[in-house]
């Protein structure tokens, strides 16, 4: 039989393995990346600074233990470049492999910013490893970073350069930080803590221009205001990897469209993580990717699984002041009760019969998340 | 004994437990778990960790 190809070393294609190993010892896996295949964990990505750990140590095992550790034949540095659902083939630059199961783990792209500007190409995004290294060496010695989007990400690295000693300047374009995910009060709770750290904020606002001005740069923002700032770094949102999939006539919405099962529009071909929108969600976080694995090695190892989610808050790793948030399902009616204490704000998303069905907590509040999600669908 | 819970993936570490396939015995108090541990789900450090209540059955 030909062997299963997983392509993508992030935290989706590696969980993935590891978790058919520990189903089958034997089952022959290729795993491809266009990386060097090193371990890492991606969160870390945007609280490592001020916890003074660099690029080396994030790293984790590098690419030829992971091979040993998990049995499998990794390919790195190799972009797959077409499938061809079809034959069952995938091509890279300068070969071609037949397989049996193929699991796309692609990831996603920053979204692209589009500033103008002679200095628009030193914006910086953090995606992974190789570009927190960068960002790294990008702003050794420099006092004013500016933050480009308010979102989970955005609100993270504010943090994390403000808490390391650097002056930060976050444009955003919602009203508040989160405002997709967090009630008006805690949001504004969460910018008033980072604020206290030195934060400046720009709400309702996008960046036009990144020009160079003197030893520095110039940002120009859409109402024509100017802010100087030494480093940008772009944070506005991330898009799922679809192309090489949509090019080989496999159906993609946001992300690659799959079933429960993690199965796409074309058989034995399979997506999971940030590239994947399965059963119409694209959930781009930990907790889901690694439900998605364990259903997904289960199914490959022959015993068809759905991917079946609990609750799963997501938490803002900023450590001025802590968000726990759980986004209620799409189409839920109802609204915000918020509480709003010297020591965090709570806020339970409550439906039409005032049931329980999200929730938002910020600073020592955030210690309720394990219980309230005990009580989701209930009337607290 | 304590259990700490990671923040990103819910990965559990329980004192009693310990994580004894990464080097770390039963019995292991938080504190005493070094720096360079991560977690065995996800790979995040140790500083992503926070204590949760144990809640009886
Ligand atoms: C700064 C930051 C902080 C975050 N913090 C949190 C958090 O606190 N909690 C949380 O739950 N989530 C967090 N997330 C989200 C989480 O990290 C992601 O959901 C997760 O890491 C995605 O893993 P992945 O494997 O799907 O994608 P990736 O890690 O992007 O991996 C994609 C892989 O595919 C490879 N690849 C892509 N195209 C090809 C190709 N054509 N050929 C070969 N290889 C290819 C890439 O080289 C890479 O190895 C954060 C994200 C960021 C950026
Ligand atoms: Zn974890």
């Amino acid at each position: 039989m030909q062997p299963i190809f997983i392509v993508g070393s992030g935290l989706a294609g590696y969980t993935l393995l590891r978790e058919i190993r520990k189903r089958d010892a034997a089952m022959p896996v290729t795993l491809v990346t266009a990386d060097d295949g090193t371990f890492y964990s991606k969160p870390n990505l945007s609280n490592a600074l001020a916890a003074g750990r660099d690029a080396a140590a994030l790293a984790g095992a590098p690419a030829e233990k992971m091979a040993a550790d998990l049995k499998a034949t990794l390919l790195t540095r190799t972009t797959v470049t077409a499938i061809d659902p079809a034959t069952h083939r995938i091509r890279t630059a300068g070969a071609e492999y037949g397989y049996g199961r193929l699991v796309l783990a692609l990831g996603a792209d920053p979204f692209p910013h589009r500033l103008e500007g002679d200095a628009a190409d030193t914006v910086l995004t953090v995606n992974d490893l190789a570009g927190y290294a960068r960002f790294r060496e990008a702003i050794a010695g420099k006092r004013h970073a500016v933050v480009l989007g308010g979102g989970l990400i955005g609100c993270e690295f504010a943090n994390d350069l403000a808490a390391a000693g650097m002056d930060v300047t976050v444009v955003h374009l919602g009203d508040w930080p989160l405002e997709r995910l967090l009630p008006v009060e805690a949001g504004q709770r969460l910018a008033g803590h980072l604020s206290a750290l030195g934060v400046r904020w720009h709400f309702g606002r996008t960046a036009k221009r990144v020009d160079t001005a003197g030893n520095g740069l110039r940002v120009t923002l859409d109402d024509g205001s100017a802010i100087d700032a030494d480093v940008v770094l772009s944070a506005i949102g991330l898009a799922p990897r679809t192309q090489l999939a949509q090019a080989a006539g496999i159906p993609v919405g946001r992300g690659i469209r799959t079933d429960r099962f993690l199965q796409t529009g074309a058989a034995d071909v399979y997506a999971m993580g940030d590239c994947a929108e399965v059963d119409g969600q694209v959930l781009p976080y930990v907790q889901p990717l690694m439900v998605q694995a364990r259903a997904l090695a289960a199914t490959l190892a022959g015993t068809p699984t759905e991917a079946v989610y609990p609750p799963m808050p997501v938490m803002v790793k900023t450590p001025a002041h802590p968000v726990a948030v759980l986004p209620p399902a799409t189409g839920v009616g109802g609204g915000w009760k918020v509480d709003a204490t010297a020591e965090g704000v709570n806020a339970l998303h409550l439906d039409a019969d005032g049931r329980l069905q999200g929730f938002a907590l910020t600073g020592a509040e955030t210690g309720k998340r394990n219980t309230l999600v005990k009580g989701i669908g209930a009337k607290p | 004994m304590k259990t700490w819970q990671c923040i990103v993936c819910g990965y559990v570490y329980d004192e009693a437990a310990g994580d004894p396939e990464h080097g770390i015995a039963p019995g292991t108090r938080w504190e005493d778990v070094p720096d360079a541990w991560a977690c065995p789900e996800c790979g995040v450090a140790k500083m992503d960790f926070e204590m949760v209540e144990v809640v009886a059955a």
